[in-house]
């Protein structure tokens, strides 16, 4: 039986252009 | 770290466990989640103990297997990514001009004294728009979006500056291979028809100030002569929404002690009409009547897990919303540096006053304790800016072991200076918040999944 059902892994694997509160 | 978590869904509850620094999520069972409650050494809870004994051998092995092959892969209470960061101080990136000092609202819970900032009423010349402008693309390196803000007080009661900066801003940036975005957050008492044309064509993103139900609204928020002005906010609203038509905008409320039932605010806004929408938890001092205190926290947080069902339901049976607090992008979220950084304020994200004082943000506006410089002599005080650029998640104690440390960039500085007495420092709400606020989110977002709206 499974356990564990994974929604998303390993996300966290700039160019400064993102916005900056 | 592995934080575990329960959102109770149409009366079910759903499991979670969130690897903190690889950004893995999991649904699992009830047996999963005692197994790594019992193995990361949160299997506190009385109930959960009981629970957690009567297992099966066979059950609970089956699970610890299933996350040992996680841990080995590194998907799981896994190691830190980066273990030392420091900002870079040499690019400015965004300013918050303050295009004047006045407002035509009182509004009980201002930060900003009525619009003043505890200064006198004043008004930005274009001349010092315009220099911050020359102040913001000489320092923006090899930046090529900038950004400036228009902020008060109240903007619209210095309309044609805000117009020349505007205009200013688009001739320097062409001449310097540079795209500006124009953001405005307003209190909309001026918000009339040609303004909200021009708005429209002019701005990439518009804040639109309103609180809620219209009663919540007035017991805070009246006109300076003490009159109530929410139907003709909502009026100019409403015609500003219908003008943008897709284009980007924001209902951004206020929530207080007043009304921890602030999700029947949200959906008040969402019934008149409004799609994108955000409700902040006030920030005062905690003996303010309005405040948000210590004892008010498990009850806002029912009310979070209260706003995402009723959140969940609206997406997907036709009052589609967008709550800012709960968009989540799971696969292609920033990078590093910015969930590292957070907001910028002091390094790439300035703020200037009307007469051309630069400050770390425009909470410290004012502050001479925090004062950097001025758009005509530039950076005076370099060693302000060198302190924020110490702020990162990674310099902060009180993050170290928290599941939004990647999510919130470390907090607000002028909370945590208002709240500790340093900017480094920790708000201790705002943290507990800012966490069931994540927990929210990353349960939508699995929901969603499960069934796409």
């Amino acid at each position: 039986m499974k356990h564990i059902e994974t929604v998303t892994k390993k996300t966290l694997v700039g160019c400064g252009e993102c916005q900056a509160c | 770290m592995v934080h575990s978590f329960v959102f109770r869904h149409k009366g079910e509850p759903l499991y979670f466990l969130w690897d903190i620094e690889s950004g893995s999520l999991y649904n699992v069972d009830h047996v999963a989640f005692l197994c790594a409650r019992s193995r990361y050494g949160t299997l506190t809870d009385d109930a959960d103990k009981s629970a957690f004994a009567a297992l099966g051998e066979r059950e609970k092995s089956e699970a610890v297997a299933e996350l040992e092959s996680l841990e080995a892969d590194g998907a799981l209470n896994a190691k830190p990514v980066v273990d030392k960061f420091r900002k870079r101080v040499s690019r400015v990136k965004a300013m918050c001009l303050h295009i004047c000092h006045d407002c035509n609202l009182r509004c009980g819970y201002c930060f900003a004294s009525g619009g003043t900032y505890n200064t006198a009423r004043d008004y930005m010349s274009a001349e010092v728009g315009e220099k911050a402008v020359d102040f913001l693309i000489k320092n923006s390196g090899e930046i090529k979006n900038l950004e400036v803000d228009y902020f008060g007080g109240e903007p619209l009661m210095n309309l044609d500056v805000v117009k020349r900066i505007t205009e200013y801003a688009k001739d320097e940036a062409a001449k310097a291979g540079k795209r500006f975005s124009f953001t405005m957050t307003t209190n909309c008492l001026l918000l009339n028809e040609d303004t909200a044309e021009w708005l429209n064509c002019e701005m990439d993103n518009v804040v639109l100030s309103i609180d809620g139900r219209e009663s919540v609204h007035n017991a805070v928020r009246h006109t300076v002569s003490g009159k109530n002005a929410y139907p003709v906010i909502l009026k100019n609203a409403l015609n500003f929404r219908r003008i943008r038509g897709a284009g980007k905008y924001y209902v951004r409320g206020t929530f207080t002690k007043n009304n921890l039932d602030f999700a029947e605010d949200v959906k008040a806004l969402n019934d008149l009409g409004f799609d994108q929408i955000s409700m902040e938890p006030v920030v005062l001092d905690e003996t303010d009547p309005l405040a948000i205190c210590a004892n008010d926290v498990e009850r806002i947080k029912a009310e979070y897990e209260r706003l995402a069902e009723e959140y969940l339901e609206r997406r997907s049976g036709g009052k589609w919303f967008n709550f800012f607090h709960y968009m989540i992008d799971l696969d292609h979220g920033p990078c590093i540096h910015k969930r590292l950084t957070g907001c910028g304020a002091g390094t790439e994200y300035l703020a200037v006053s009307p007469t051309g004082d630069i400050y770390p943000c425009h909470q410290f506006v004012g502050n001479g304790e925090y004062y950097i410089g001025n758009v005509y002599d530039g950076i005076l005080r370099p060693d302000v800016r060198e302190r924020f650029a110490g702020f990162t998640v990674l310099e902060k104690e009180h993050c170290a072991d928290c599941p939004a440390k990647y999510y919130c960039g470390g907090g607000c500085a002028a909370n945590a200076l208002k709240f500790s007495g340093r900017p480094d420092g920790r708000y201790a709400v705002g943290c507990e918040l800012q966490k069931k606020r994540l927990e929210m989110s990353l349960a939508v977002a699995y929901i969603e999944r499960k069934a796409p709206v």
